[in-house]
């Protein structure tokens, strides 16, 4: 007994396992709508979405394909870190959606427009997500503007701004922007040798392991620093902040910056491999910063545990892509990640049925 | 123990061996109460003895794991407050449970309201709110709003709640706490006259010559377990306080004689406008505090304490006048800035004191984490160093928690709590000290234990600033008493030549020293 609860007694197991039951639940709920749609294929399907790469013919298709997902899981982590380091704080950056557009639409004019190298785009990119971060933090802290309200507006705004402003570097027969590689190679972020790991995935670049490292960066500020010791403590208690003299309305600001850096980045990390153009015509907000919400939740709301969410929703995501279109809709996966989602505002209940579960165990010995 | 009580008549109400258990801790451990009709039964206790805890049972907000309530000799089950409302237990909680903007009347209706047709029928509640209101001696407005209305009028409100649903057993949880002497006669008179009229009612306190006078029996509890019941008449204070605390204690505070030096805080016509109404919550405001005294901002709560502690510590920005700590004005000096000038022991130790969800060590350090002996050149904190502090402040001020300096602070006694706010304050050594109701909410040996530390400052040279609602304190440990009513002081006592009814009659704005003239509003 007193093993057991040494380990399933630790608070950062019960997370895992909470996130888990999250996952199974949400999964098998998704199985069940595959089931109501077309039963003959349904587990096919579901385990289809589950191994995504896996089911890839070939070795070296699977890498390859692999590598793809982690092109999309970079920018998808950042987003979920961005979320996470403004929850930690009490606030809720819904806005990384539009802090990920500016990103996007900085770095693709600074590259395609400017001719300037990657890295630079790179700190522009996280420039233009700190700014609109900034509004929103202004808003918060002077005028009690509610972070949630300002930033769906700004996310709105700004993607509208961004359509307009790469209208000027697009290709002239598409709504796409130009393609990178091919109008500034010094813009795309170096392999530096990892695409001969993933079959000669050329869209894997340094952006995946940086964005790792800025992961584990932002739990070591966080934990070990008197600057996260001031934010924790402002989230956890913003009277109490004020009362040991913190400056709580520059803190504010200054969170919501970093989270508006931290998506502007990984805007960049996608669009700065060439993986994928802007499309100038789009009308909705892209997706990636309402995931990495989802990714920080499921994550536990800890920047490590963001890194293993943010690569099962991307796997899961890319495996909806994979399934009989012509059968199932493909937003099944954002259904299921969805679901997830929505039970991990359940993990708080999970996590305390293990507690009791535990509990009663250790009573009953 | 107590003399068997007429078999024909059974006991209003019973709760027999209660014991309630939650994780790590047994609230109530068989504990047993029998209340008779028409008797005032006191339920005595330190904090944390389980007093709340054994009311929360009788009203159904917690289940027991063992024992049973009887009413009138019958075994009851008490699910939820509906069910204690329906077998006529009524509470008058602590903090009033009354909507601000709504009027007495529609207060007392809420939850059982008279309805026809969908449409209220308040003229018939009228009639009774007021029938009842003469028949008890609770003098009350009808219509006046909640907000408008003063403490003693909310808390015959809520009296006139429970009566107005025709409750038979009344729980007061500590009904005292906020009144004035005054009001606390008055109060006690009602109890009386409610008893006169056929009701029964425990009233929870731990308050000994409250207790002494409108109590019949008391019963004591000490760390969830049942210590006795007593006829009042049988017993003195000191036994009392024998029972409830396990010791013999200190009930006056030990000092000698204050030798105040040269003046620390000078405060000069401040004024602080208020948040809820128009006129100022502090208004030119001006007094001092010398080093090795201790002054007590007297007052009934609200009349201005808190925005002016607000003003002295920089929560809130003065709208006139300056206040200088050493020398150094600091009138408009941002928090950070006055912190090597000002200690703070906060009213409210959940909403500024602490964080609760850090571990202890974090909090013991919530004043100084920025200093270089926290804080490494790169911005990193020293956990080492954080440690061997905290432990300290634990070691030397007796904090207890469960796991020491990783305890999470939510998880600790609000006794401990508070003991860890007055470590911390009081380890800064500076020579300015506010103490803003210290010892609320803490059981009688905390008590001591707090009162003696801030002696021990005052008598190192500290200044202290003891903003207090509690008479006792009030008269007991400060060195000089200014009365603060209605945003402005109205008279400077002294402690050993003033009574608390002269104290009172300043408190509820009967009498004011000429001295301290009318302010402009």
């Amino acid at each position: 007994m007193k093993e057991n609860k040494g380990f399933f007694g630790k608070p950062g197991v019960q997370t895992i396992m909470a996130s888990l039951i999250c996952i199974v639940i949400g999964l098998f709920f998704g199985f069940l709508v595959l089931l109501l749609i077309h039963p003959q294929g349904a587990w096919d399907s579901i385990v289809t979405i589950i191994l995504n790469f896996i089911t890839r013919s070939s070795g070296p298709a699977k890498i390859k394909a692999l590598g793809n997902t982690l092109v999309k899981t970079s920018p998808l982590l950042m987003c979920a870190l961005s979320v996470c380091f403004c929850y930690k704080v009490g606030l809720f950056n819904i806005g990384a959606a539009g802090q990920y557009e500016a990103g996007a639409g900085i770095a693709l004019f600074a590259a395609l427009g400017w001719g300037l190298p990657w890295w630079v785009c790179l700190i522009l990119a996280g420039l233009a997500g700190a700014l609109l971060g900034c509004i929103s933090g202004a808003l918060k802290a002077y005028r009690n503007v509610n972070e949630v309200i300002s930033g769906i507006m700004l996310n709105w705004i700004t993607l509208y701004l961004v359509n307009m402003i790469l209208t000027k570097v697009k290709d002239p027969a598409s709504p796409y922007t130009l393609p990178l590689a091919a109008t500034n190679p010094k813009a795309v972020i170096p392999g530096a040798g990892l695409p001969a790991f993933f079959a000669n995935n050329r869209y894997v670049t340094l952006a995946i392991p940086l964005a790792v490292i800025i992961a584990i960066a932002i739990w070591v500020v966080l934990n070990k620093t008197v600057f996260g010791y001031e934010l924790r403590a402002t989230g956890f208690n913003k009277e109490a902040a004020r009362y040991a003299g913190m400056a709580e309305k520059k803190n504010i600001i200054v969170t919501l910056a970093i989270g508006g850096a931290l998506a502007g980045v990984g805007a960049a990390f996608l669009f700065l491999t060439g993986y994928q153009q802007w499309t100038t015509t789009q009308t909705s907000v892209p997706g990636m910063g309402f995931n990495g919400i989802a990714a920080t939740f499921l994550g536990g709301l800890n920047p490590i545990g963001t890194i293993f969410s943010s690569f099962f929703i991307q796997q899961i995501t890319d495996g909806g892509a994979l399934i009989d279109k012509a059968v199932y809709p493909s937003q099944i996966s954002d259904l299921i990640s969805a679901l997830i989602v929505y039970l991990c505002g359940f993990t708080m209940f999970f996590r305390l049925i293990i507690a009791n579960k535990l509990a009663r165990k250790g009573g009953s010995k | 123990m107590q003399e068997p009580y007429s078999a024909q008549e059974p006991y209003a109400i019973e709760m027999l061996h209660i014991t309630k258990r939650f994780p790590g801790i047994i609230a109530n451990d068989d504990v047993t109460i029998q209340l008779r009709k028409g008797e005032i039964h006191a339920l005595l206790g330190e904090n944390g003895a389980g007093k709340s805890t054994l009311m929360s049972v009788l009203f159904g907000l917690y289940q027991a794991e063992e024992g049973e309530i009887r009413k009138d000799g019958k075994t009851v089950h008490i699910n939820n407050p509906n069910d204690a409302n329906e077998l006529g237990i009524g509470m008058v909680h602590q903090h009033f449970k009354l909507v601000q903007c709504f009027s007495v009347l529609d207060n007392i209706i809420l939850g059982a309201e008279t309805v026809k047709n969908g449409f209220l029928q308040k003229d018939e509640a009228r009639k009774k709110v007021l029938a009842l209101s003469e028949k008890y001696g609770l003098q009350i407005d009808p219509d006046a709003k909640i907000s408008d209305i003063t403490v003693g009028m909310q808390q015959r409100t809520e009296i006139l709640k429970m009566l107005y649903r025709d409750n038979e057993i009344l729980i007061f949880d500590e009904p005292t706490a906020v009144l004035t002497p005054q009001e606390i006669e008055e109060l006690m008179q009602i109890m009386k006259n409610l008893i006169a009229e056929g009701k029964s009612i425990l009233f929870i306190s731990h308050k000994l010559n409250e207790i002494m006078e409108v109590a019949d029996r008391v019963s004591v509890l000490r760390k969830g377990k049942y210590i006795g019941t007593v006829n009042v008449a049988d017993v003195d204070e000191a036994e009392l306080s024998r029972m409830m605390v396990g010791r013999d204690v200190q009930l006056k505070v030990d000092k000698d004689e204050a030798k105040p030096g040269e003046v620390i805080l000078d405060v000069q016509g401040l004024t602080l406008a208020s948040k809820e109404h128009k006129k100022n919550a502090v208004n030119n405001v001006s007094f001092n505090v010398r080093a090795g005294e201790i002054v007590c901002i007297a007052g009934i709560d609200g009349n201005g304490q808190t925005e002016l502690v607000y003003g002295l510590t920089g929560l809130e920005n003065p709208t006139s006048g300056s206040v200088k700590v050493c020398g150094r004005d600091i009138t408009h000096a941002s928090i950070r800035k006055r912190a090597d000038l000002v200690a703070h022991i906060p009213e409210d130790r959940h909403k500024h004191g602490l964080v609760l969800d850090y571990p202890l060590e974090y909090n013991m350090i919530l004043q100084r984490y920025y200093e270089p002996q926290f804080t490494s050149k790169f911005g990193f904190l020293k956990r080492k160093e954080i440690r061997e502090y905290s432990d300290r402040l634990i070691e030397e001020y007796d904090v207890r928690s469960g796991q020491g300096s990783i305890t999470t602070t939510r998880a600790m006694s609000g006794g401990n709590q508070q003991k860890a706010i007055i470590a911390r304050e009081i380890d800064r050594g500076l020579k300015f000290l506010i103490a803003v109701q210290p010892t609320r909410g803490l059981d009688v040996g905390a008590i001591e234990n707090i009162h003696a530390q801030l002696v021990a400052e005052r008598d190192k040279g500290c200044a202290i600033l003891l903003v207090s609602l509690e008479l006792s304190e009030v008269m007991n440990v400060s060195d000089r008493i200014l009365v603060m009513y209605e945003g402005e002081i109205v008279g400077e006592l002294d402690p050993k030549k003033t009574t608390t009814e002269e104290l009172g009659l300043y408190m509820a704005g009967a009498k004011r020293d000429p001295q301290f003239q009318k302010g402009r509003g």
